[in-house]
């Protein structure tokens, strides 16, 4: 039995503390200015919700919200479906035709520049004549995070022990009963956790969102991006305080998600 | 045993649906990247010229092969922008590899030398940024860089510098933004085999009076050689095709690829030699790709 290694010392808290202030600190500053009071965003004019005033009067931006939230729910409902049965072939399929291939295309997108991922959905939408806007970007958005989600099930599935699923057949399940009531149960946190994350990186994208949406249906990270561009605008600070309270809460959920998975196994999904 | 076969069938059955989307929406697209990559670009809606089409039957199709044109292919070639774009894209991906190394390194020792009841908190500190929006992050980096931030106010502040610097439009601070991004992909598979670590294999170091920095670099170092390749090809990857972090952060004197593509096809709608500059993109990512596979079926094998 391989034993840890444990030491506290003064270079690996520095390293550690560090890093997590590099990786928090401008989070932090970003959420503390979209509540100031001054137009300009480097100076301190007191506490201030009128950036949010300014943000529920803004119809574009709105609309490209409500854009964004309902392709991140759609695609990341979709991708959870999809991700879970090829996680459940691939953890459970032993040796079939083509599992390589099956395998290859699961994981590629996980690397995979956008910038090339999003141009060839768009030639082929264009090539079929596909009239790009909401559905288009479900779509793309759906084939990228179907992939994690497939990562996050999978990882679950294998760590699983699989005795309960044999002692439910031998007490004469069939496989799909036994799937459903004795597996399923086991790995729902992760799909839960895998849905989150699908949802997360759906409202995360510019680069595919751009390349397979239309005109006149922007997402809002695509209005973000076109803002950030011209320069800070304390409305931006704002929008992406309430993006980051949505997530924060996501993840509550999602870590509680997780903690019952872990409860029932060692080992949960790594993200 | 028989249960576990008695289970496959379904389980195969199972992953039907997710097979037929992947080839549709992720095999498929890729061969009209091709194909529009070797036709010519043309001033239409879309704007390229087929070079074959598959209704006209055999004959048209015998036709087309025989005016494959290469020419976009060849321009990439030919014209230093392109190739002087690829470069940079490689050049920027291999040194901000090696500072996410660096950097990760210790945060991935420190994490792995916690307690057991803390790494869990470490480990789910260091995933969360991974949640939150990247473009959300970058935006927070221009809040602190830009001329009269955050940045340049503690600097003037604390008088270090007399004149606010110029920090956003640069290549530092484009490093930062991936450095930043990317750098809990690269802690992440690090900490993974840093943490399985055997102490006894640092005691017997010990023991046989090896310093402890002599012990790392005979010990630890080696045996982490499989988290430092995940993390390098976990990062190396997406960076070289990057596209927004440079095109906020960086200045437009010299491109990344995947901003030279994207301004081939968003501002010149030029698609034949986007399509071509993507394709030779994914040749270029085919080796680490494969590195990258290969390294994660090791490491599977290596746990059952």
């Amino acid at each position: 039995m391989a034993r840890p290694v444990t030491s506290i010392t003064r270079f690996n808290m520095t390293a550690l503390a560090l890093g997590l202030a590099f990786l928090y600190l401008p989070i932090v500053i970003l959420v503390i200015y979209s509540f100031n009071a001054s137009r300009l965003v480097t100076v301190w004019g007191g506490w201030s919700l009128r950036w949010y005033q300014e943000f529920f009067n803004d119809r574009a931006m709105l609309e490209a919200a409500w854009m964004s939230l309902s392709v991140a729910a759609v695609s990341a409902t979709l991708a959870t479906l999809l991700g879970t049965l090829a996680a459940i072939g691939l953890a459970r399929g032993e040796r079939f035709h083509g599992r390589a291939l099956f395998s290859g295309m699961l994981y590629s997108p996980l690397v995979m520049p956008e910038v090339i991922s999003g141009l060839s959905l768009l030639l082929m939408f264009v090539a079929f004549s596909i009239e790009r806007g909401f559905w288009t970007v479900t779509i793309a958005h759906t084939t990228l995070t179907m992939c994690f989600v497939t990562v996050v099930v999978q990882s679950r599935l294998v760590t699983l022990d699989r005795s309960l699923e044999e002692a439910a057949m031998d007490l004469g399940c069939d496989p799909v009963r036994a799937f459903l009531l004795v597996t399923l149960p086991q790995i729902a946190p992760a799909i839960v956790a895998g849905w989150m994350l699908a949802f997360v990186l759906s409202l995360d994208d510019v680069v595919i969102a751009s390349f397979t949406t239309g005109p006149g249906s922007a997402t809002l990270p695509i209005r973000i991006y076109s803002e950030v561009r011209l320069g800070v605008k304390p409305e931006i600070n704002a929008i992406c305080t309430l993006v980051i309270a949505l997530i924060a809460v996501i993840i509550v959920v999602a870590s509680f998600a997780s903690k019952l998975s872990n409860a029932r196994g060692e080992n949960a999904a790594p993200l | 045993m028989s249960a576990r076969r008695i289970f496959a069938r379904p389980a195969r059955f199972a992953a039907i649906a997710p097979y037929v989307w992947m080839v549709l929406f992720f095999l498929v697209p890729f061969g009209f990247v091709l194909k529009i990559s070797l036709s010519q670009t043309a001033i239409a809606q879309p704007p390229y010229t087929p070079v074959f089409d598959v209704a006209e039957g055999r004959a048209a199709l015998a036709a087309a092969f025989a005016q494959l044109s290469f020419d976009n292919f060849r321009l990439l070639l030919s014209d230093n922008l392109y190739i002087l774009s690829y470069l940079r894209s490689l050049v920027v991906a291999v040194s901000a590899t090696l500072i996410l190394l660096v950097i990760g390194y210790p945060i991935a020792y420190g994490m792995a030398r916690l307690p057991r009841r803390w790494q869990g908190v470490a480990m789910m500190l260091v995933i969360v940024p991974f949640w939150t929006s990247f473009l959300i992050r970058i935006y927070a980096w221009i809040n602190i860089l830009q001329h009269d931030g955050l940045l340049n106010q503690i600097l003037l502040a604390l008088h270090i510098v007399s004149a606010p610097l110029v920090w956003l439009s640069t290549d530092s601070a484009m490093y930062l933004g991936i450095v930043y991004s990317y750098l809990p992909f690269m802690i992440l598979p690090l900490y993974a085999t840093l943490s399985r670590m055997d102490a006894s294999l640092l005691e017997a170091a010990n023991d046989l009076g090896a310093s402890p920095l002599k012990a790392f670099w005979l010990v630890t170092f080696p045996l982490s050689l499989p988290g430092v390749g995940a993390g390098a090809l976990l990062c190396f990857i997406p960076i070289v095709g990057e596209f927004v972090i440079p095109d906020l952060l960086a200045g437009s004197g010299s491109l990344m690829i995947g901003q030279t593509l994207w301004l081939e096809f968003f501002t010149n709608k030029d698609w034949p030699v986007a399509s071509a500059a993507a394709v030779a993109l994914l040749l270029l990512l085919v080796p680490p790709l494969v590195l990258y596979d290969r390294l994660q079926r090791r490491q599977l094998a290596g746990r059952n």
